[in-house]
């Protein structure tokens, strides 16, 4: 991609980006490749404290572009897998998954399809879902916003959502927060007074009625829905250097 | 001693700890020497990768306790999956963070550990066997109180061993494979190769003698013992045959040709097989 002009995939980044924005000298784990893209823009725009690993048991101290193997002069330390489930006990972390379905508290399933007992399709399973959004913020990434992602219900709760957290009292739920859903549609939280989801921002080119008709559920439409902030010149020129293959261009459903 | 020695522990019914994660540094040697000793209504523990897979494929798995099962570039474990669909798995299904807390109640005697993980999500449904605990004190907090992941016997791979069972991990992540030994009752360790101690304590950082002469019953040398899964810094994933393996769920001709060529053959064969 050497277009200057905003793609949607584009828009998305950074939308997943500006999740990220305030967190600070805290650990980013970003599942997939757009959330991948968004979270290094993050950290080489805004938000630099941010840690970030190599995907496997290095942090490093810069951005890499996506596929980069990092040399030794990117390390700046070491996150085997004990340490990333200490650091998520210790809630110093915020994680962006994919839903394979989310539902309207944002209850998150990435297990099955069908009952659990005898799955129609055994998906990833509960992995780390569960410790994550009990333990610390959340975000999720929907490639492909439709109706069969965004559900009434979903088969498996694998990352618990405000109607479950609330059902466990404010004690144990006191590290619960799901920031915000990133679609290829548009932008979504739960800032509403009880937790239902709600839009936030329309990508540009998107229609209120097509994400409506794509969403299982009822959404919260606030007044005067915004457009999801289209990247700066400046921004696209770091995504073209972060994403120099386009693989970001690929995952997003236009 | 042999892997096949090691493995003359394992009875029928058994509940086996499998070392690594995922695809990685999974002691395969071990469990293609259980699949040559054909035992079955195996229990197993695990970080789950091929070690699950393969024996689902052999009908020797009655029971799987993991935090996942995956192949890492194939996120999900074919065979696994197929056993799943098929309804004919027996499955604990944990949260990852859940499943270490597991292995370390049983590592330490303890019969549960608690945590704040899995409140609020279906694994509690799924798992009724899961209970909660109270906190004793003014907190009051309710939380999980994850039982232990007691093993019989543990198998795990490690890069470098000295004959006295001291073994190193000399990849940049050491897993949990020191948990698995200490919460089974007896554990075996395989390795590329065995050394004299000297060189095994010269041959890494300090922080790299993961296993210690205690935690294990005997070790094994067994150059390319993860394969295919990988064993850093000694040799990557053999993604071509792990790709080869993962097309053998949905083609049963394949699977026979498969386990013919790859399972019911000594280690030795097998690694000639995999080199020539």
């Amino acid at each position: 991609m050497s277009s200057s002009e905003a793609t949607r995939a584009d828009v998305c980044a950074l939308a997943v980006a500006e999740c990220f924005r305030d967190d600070g000298e805290i650990m980013v784990s970003a599942m997939g490749t757009t959330p991948s893209l968004g979270a290094r823009l993050a950290k080489s725009t805004f938000e630099p404290d941010l840690l970030m690993t190599d995907g496997f048991n290095l942090l490093l101290r810069r951005a890499l572009p996506l596929g980069v193997k990092p040399s030794d002069d990117d390390v700046e330390g070491w996150m085997p897998f004990g340490v990333v489930f200490d650091t998520l006990w210790w809630g110093r972390r915020h994680v962006m998954m994919g839903a394979s379905q989310i539902d309207q508290f944002g209850n998150q399933n990435i297990a099955c399809i069908g009952p659990w007992e005898q799955p129609k399709a055994q998906l990833l399973g509960v992995r780390g879902a569960p410790g994550n959004t009990i333990n610390h913020v959340t975000s999720y990434w929907v490639p492909n916003h439709n109706a069969r992602a965004l559900v009434a219900k979903v088969d498996m709760v694998s990352g618990v959502g405000y109607d479950r957290a609330a059902a466990l009292g404010p004690e144990s739920s006191r590290f619960h927060e799901i920031r915000r859903v990133v679609t290829n549609l548009g932008v979504f939280d739960f800032n509403t007074p009880d937790h239902r989801m709600r839009l936030v921002s329309l990508h540009p080119g998107v229609k209120l009625q097509q994400v409506i008709d794509s969403t299982g559920f009822e959404l919260v439409v606030p007044d005067g829905v915004d457009t999801t902030p289209v990247p700066t010149p400046e921004v696209i020129g770091v995504l073209r250097e972060l994403d120099s293959q386009g693989y970001a261009q690929k995952e997003i459903v236009v | 001693m042999t892997v096949e020695q090691a493995v003359a522990e394992v009875t029928d019914g058994m509940t086996i700890g499998i070392g690594g994660w995922g695809s990685r540094r999974k002691p395969m040697a071990f469990v293609r020497a259980l699949v040559r000793k054909g035992v079955k209504d195996l229990t197993v523990v695990s970080y789950g990768g091929p070690d699950i897979g393969i024996l689902c494929a052999t009908g020797q798995l009655k029971k799987a306790v993991y935090g996942f099962v995956s192949l890492d570039s194939i996120p999900l474990e074919p065979h696994f999956r197929k056993a799943r669909q098929n309804g004919t798995l027996e499955a604990v299904e944990l949260d990852e963070g859940m499943f270490l807390l597991g292995l370390r109640a049983a590592a330490q005697r303890l019969p549960f550990l608690p945590t704040r993980a899995g409140l609020g999500s279906d694994v509690l449904k799924i798992n009724p066997h899961l209970k909660t605990v109270k906190s004793p004190y003014d907190d009051g907090e309710e939380l999980v109180a994850v039982p232990a992941l007691n093993v019989d016997v543990a198998f795990i791979h490690m890069n470098r061993a000295d004959a006295l069972g001291n073994g190193q991990a000399l990849g940049r992540d050491p897993y949990f494979d020191n948990l698995f030994c200490m919460a089974a009752k007896k554990a075996y360790m395989s390795c590329e190769k065995i050394v004299p101690t000297d060189e095994l304590v010269s041959g890494g950082p300090l922080q790299s003698l993961l296993i210690n002469r205690m935690m294990v019953s005997g070790v094994v040398e067994a150059p390319g013992g993860t394969h295919f899964t990988e064993c850093s810094p000694d040799y990557p994933r053999d993604e071509k045959l792990q790709r080869e393996y993962a097309a053998t769920a949905k083609d049963e001709e394949a699977w026979k040709a498969f386990r013919a060529k790859y399972l019911d053959v000594s280690e030795a064969e097998y690694q000639k097989a995999v080199t020539s």
